[in-house]
């Protein structure tokens, strides 16, 4: 540790030292008002509960930091810039003096975050996620971690202070470790705080520290420490669980502040979903996933919280006349380039790196991670590496979860044929019939047929659909084959139930499975019941795909929807009220 | 250092009651919201590691006028200012009082919320808390809200500071405080307390003569006063002194040309033998053009220049021989000579 380093941490052992005159015995604050000694007295017990949800992380020579428990089973949240020097297994402290093995799961190295799961334990204590779009400048905080790595017996340091900003934009160090929509807190956070929680006055957590402007003082806290917020951590949760290598999210057009203050967009890719919804050069920017957009900065801190490939509504402002468009996101990095920044990391080392704990130079940190790292026993069975993805064992677990939540609500297996029928909201009766051969449906304009048993990209059917069938086809198939069978079937993590009423709180998110099975593409929402409520499928790429919204449930078979509303780009294909529906179990 | 120490202390009972306000205080959120919208980004000349181009300044005044430090950011044809409300005007500077280092600027708007200097409370006392609003490392862009920290007012002492070589010119009372306000940017920020009242001015980046720390610290209300009045008066600059004694080169062994010319140029006519001058190598028909980096013209300049150095500084000296620059290190300036 460097001099400065060395004198703040006698500090903050000075100020420890303080602590118990501070909060004192019951006996010494006689005369002391019975409402602040209440009121000490819950401050106590919330920093003893996030005390308990603490982790100090220990990544070898290479450094370590903090991280929080979220979840009894053991998933914790930490930066990606603590656990890259550590790879796929570290071991982890908790402030009841106990060492755990913990294996990496999911990483988002834009959003600088990484899950981890300690192992061991199903009872772990955890933190729950606040809506941080309501901390307000002037709440009282504190962070939990590890700074300069002075936990040596695994209990946290807390440091108190305010809220300082909210959503501020960080730009990126480097070309990734972007800090949008962060929280900023006068809170001490100094190497090591990296990755452990800020929590509120009731000890819930609204952001993970992970950033500080540091200048002419060396690398200790100034006063300006930053956290990324609980609800962009709560959008990417499903991401990161599924063990995937995240990706945030562009719009596909950047945007700048015009003469008169507008935010337009001074650029856009004509293969973006945003330029064939019809966004334009020169259109105003107002409102991006049900938040205002007045300022570049805003814009950029909407979009950091986004996980690539949501659906999020977008309003513009064309000629005086505002408009409305459900836009889908990109990712802002190809696969590729995402695999290269985790393995090298020499970048983010530099943007934020964790002190080194003894003081000697840091080691040159590999070119490469090795492709079959050793694994420890314990983590053994929990890692499998697999291209685009952080840890492709926990996806697996995901889509078994979902598949057993898909299963429950289906009820016993039914093989047999399926037949919904009813009538469109447009007048007319249509009849769908599905099984393992074939694909049917009869409209007012005529009946379309598929062969479920060969590439369903051949025919987008029924014609102006986008592929209607196909997407029925796959629903059955996943329903009475499970994910792991159909094709290849991952876990893509959650998106808001329905992107029209997107909460920014981040409140309905569903369970998203992606599937590639004979020519065509499908992503399927799915609730945590178990019912399916949409499917887009894409017959190619760079297309509009069909999407069909299951609205309601029948009584009399929850895995049914009562309503089913097909879409394609910005054309509505059709709203199918169902008035009769039946799945037979077959006889196979 | 006691009464620095009962000031920390007082600082934590607030917080044991797990909140900021007292009990017949208005809730921080509304105080922090409302004192912030006072307070505006400044953005001038700078960009130079050390030398930002940015600043925070103090609406105190509904029809625009402003309060903020006097400094480098201020020496440019345009200086952009911020409100809180994201609305960018061009601000014209009225002037300075070079001993306070504070400056009045202008911007044309009307209907301001603004602190009203004539109702400033007075001075206050070791253990004040506070809150600093200031634009520090220039986090807050357009309409977003300046940086709020909370902290105590450790210590009302004189300033002995300096930035640099240079003294600090003022020598007065201020606030010293018990959160990292030096920072980039903060200078010119607004401390207010627990009601939201301005108690003070966030001064410039500073570091204490006696033992070289950054120093946070905040210029007290009453010298924002003070200091406005003598600018819009007009009798600032006579205010102005220049209180750094020159120091003679024969100390450190280095004899000039004699200072016959209005601006003799610094020549250096001969050097004591066994002299710090001689050691570092310093020779005689040297041009000296820089003391510590800072360009210097003439002999009087080089002794000013010197001057400004605190006994102990390492004197670096950018001298011109033959056509060639040359860099050489006098070692510690010793002590100047009592006048």
């Amino acid at each position: 540790m460097n001099a400065p380093g060395r004198r703040a941490a006698s500090i903050v052992a000075a100020l420890a030292a303080l602590l118990p005159v501070a909060a004192g015995r019951p006996g010494a604050a006689a005369g002391v008002d019975q409402a602040v000694l209440a009121a000490e007295a819950r401050r106590v017990e919330t920093i003893r509960r996030a005390t308990a949800t603490a982790v100090a992380i220990f990544a070898g020579a290479e450094g370590g930091g903090s991280g929080v428990l979220m979840t009894a089973d053991g998933y914790a949240l930490t930066n990606f810039h603590v656990v890259q020097p550590a790879g796929v297994a570290m071991t982890c402290g908790l402030a009841d003096g106990r060492l755990y093995d913990a294996v990496l799961v999911g990483l988002d190295p834009t959003g600088d975050v990484a899950l981890v799961k300690l192992l061991g334990r199903d009872d772990f204590p955890f933190a729950t996620l606040a809506d941080s779009d309501a901390v307000e400048v002037g709440d009282w905080c504190f962070a939990a971690g590890n700074p300069f790595l002075l936990a040596t017996d695994l209990v946290p340091s807390i440091s108190a202070g305010i809220v300082s900003g909210t959503h501020r934009y960080q730009f990126p160090a480097g070309t990734i470790l972007e800090y949008a929509d962060c929280i900023q807190t006068d809170a001490a956070i100094n190497p090591g705080n990296s990755g452990g929680g800020l929590f509120d006055s009731a000890g819930r957590l609204i952001g993970i520290n992970g950033r500080a402007s540091f200048e002419k003082r060396g690398r200790v806290n100034v006063g300006a420490g930053y956290a990324i917020s609980a609800n962009q951590l709560r959008n990417f949760m499903g991401c990161l669980r599924g063990g995937l290598l995240v990706d945030h999210a562009t719009l596909g057009a950047t945007v700048a502040t015009a003469a008169d203050g507008r935010v337009v967009v001074s650029d856009i890719l004509d293969t973006s979903d945003a330029w064939r919804r019809g966004l334009r050069y020169d259109d105003e920017i107002v409102s991006l996933a049900g938040r205002p957009v007045r300022t570049v900065n805003a814009f950029k801190n909407i979009l950091g919280t986004l996980p690539a490939g949501w659906q999020v509504p977008l309003a513009y402002r064309r000629d005086g006349r505002r408009q409305e468009m459900l836009v889908r996101l990109a990712g802002v990095h190809a696969p590729a380039e995402l695999a290269r920044i985790v393995a090298a990391g020499d970048e983010s080392r530099q943007a934020e790196p964790a002190p080194p704990p003894d003081g000697k130079p840091r080691r040159q940190p590999a070119a490469r991670q090795q492709p079959e790292p050793l694994l420890p026993d314990a983590v053994r069975g929990l890692y499998e590496a697999r291209p685009g993805f952080t840890n492709h064992h926990f996806n697996l677990v995901e889509r078994d979860r979902v598949a057993k939540a898909l299963a429950t609500a289906g009820g016993a297996p039914r093989r047999g044929e399926w037949v919904l029928s009813g009538t469109l909201a447009t007048g007319g009766e249509f009849r769908i019939e599905l099984s393992d051969t074939v694909a049917t449906i009869d409209l007012p304009t005529g009946t379309s047929t598929l062969d479920a048993t060969a590439e369903l990209d051949a025919s987008p059917e029924p014609p102006g659909s986008g592929g209607m069938l196909a997407a029925l086809v796959l629903w059955r198939r996943l329903a009475t084959e499970g994910p792991a069978a159909v094709g290849r079937t991952i876990y893509r993590g959650t998106a808001p139930r329905d992107p029209r009423a997107i909460d920014p709180s981040g409140g309905d998110l569903v369970d998203v499975l992606e599937t590639a099975v004979a020519g065509v593409e499908g992503r399927v929402a799915i609730d945590p019941e178990g019912a399916v409520v949409g499917i887009d499928l894409w017959t190619a790429p760079d297309q509009d795909p069909c999407e069909i919204r299951f609205v309601g449930r029948r009584e009399d078979d929850p895995a049914l929807p009562a309503r089913m509303v097909v879409q394609r780009g910005p054309e509505s294909f059709g709203t199918f009220v169902v008035e009769r529906a039946e799945r037979t179990g077959g006889d196979r | 250092m006691i009464r620095t120490a009962a000031a920390c202390f007082m600082a934590l009972l607030p917080c044991l009651a797990g909140t900021l306000a007292g009990a017949d205080e208005p809730a921080p959120q509304s105080v922090i919201a409302g004192a912030a919208r006072k307070v505006v980004k400044l953005y001038g000349a700078g960009g130079l590691r050390g030398l930002e181009a940015y600043q925070s300044g103090i609406l105190v005044s509904p029809d625009g006028r402003i309060l903020t430090v006097a400094s480098t950011v201020l020496d440019s044809e345009q200086l952009d200012c911020v409100l809180d409300d994201g609305r960018r005007f061009e601000a014209r500077l009225v002037g300075i009082d070079p001993r306070r280092e504070l400056a009045v600027l202008q911007i044309e708007a009307d209907d301001l919320p603004c602190f009203a200097l004539e109702e400033l409370p007075a001075a206050v006392p070791p253990g004040t808390r506070v809150v600093a609003l200031s634009n520090m490392f220039g986090v807050a862009a357009g309409d977003e809200r300046v940086t709020a920290q909370r902290g105590v007012i450790a210590a009302v002492v004189p300033l002995e500071a300096r930035r640099g070589a240079a003294e600090a010119p003022f020598r007065g009372a201020v606030y010293v405080l018990d959160c990292t306000t030096n920072n980039p940017g903060s200078p010119g920020g607004a401390l207010v307390d627990a009601r939201g009242r301005l108690v003070g001015m966030i001064g410039k980046e500073l570091r204490s003569t006696a033992a070289g720390i950054w120093l946070n610290y905040a210029l007290p209300a009453s010298e924002l006063i003070a200091g406005s009045e003598a600018i819009l008066v007009g009798d600032a600059a006579a205010v102005a002194t220049a209180e750094i004694a020159p120091f003679d080169p024969r100390l450190l062994g280095a004899i000039l040309v004699p200072d016959l010319l209005d601006r003799t140029p610094p020549f250096v006519e001969s050097i004591d033998p066994g002299s710090a001058a001689a050691r570092a190598g310093l020779a005689a028909d040297d041009l000296v053009i820089a003391v510590g980096g800072r360009t210097v013209t003439t002999r009087a300049g080089v002794e000013q220049a010197l001057g400004g150095l605190a006994e102990g500084d390492p004197v670096k000296l950018t001298v011109i021989r033959r056509g060639s620059l040359v860099e050489l290190d006098l070692g510690p300036r010793p002590r100047g000579a009592k006048p």
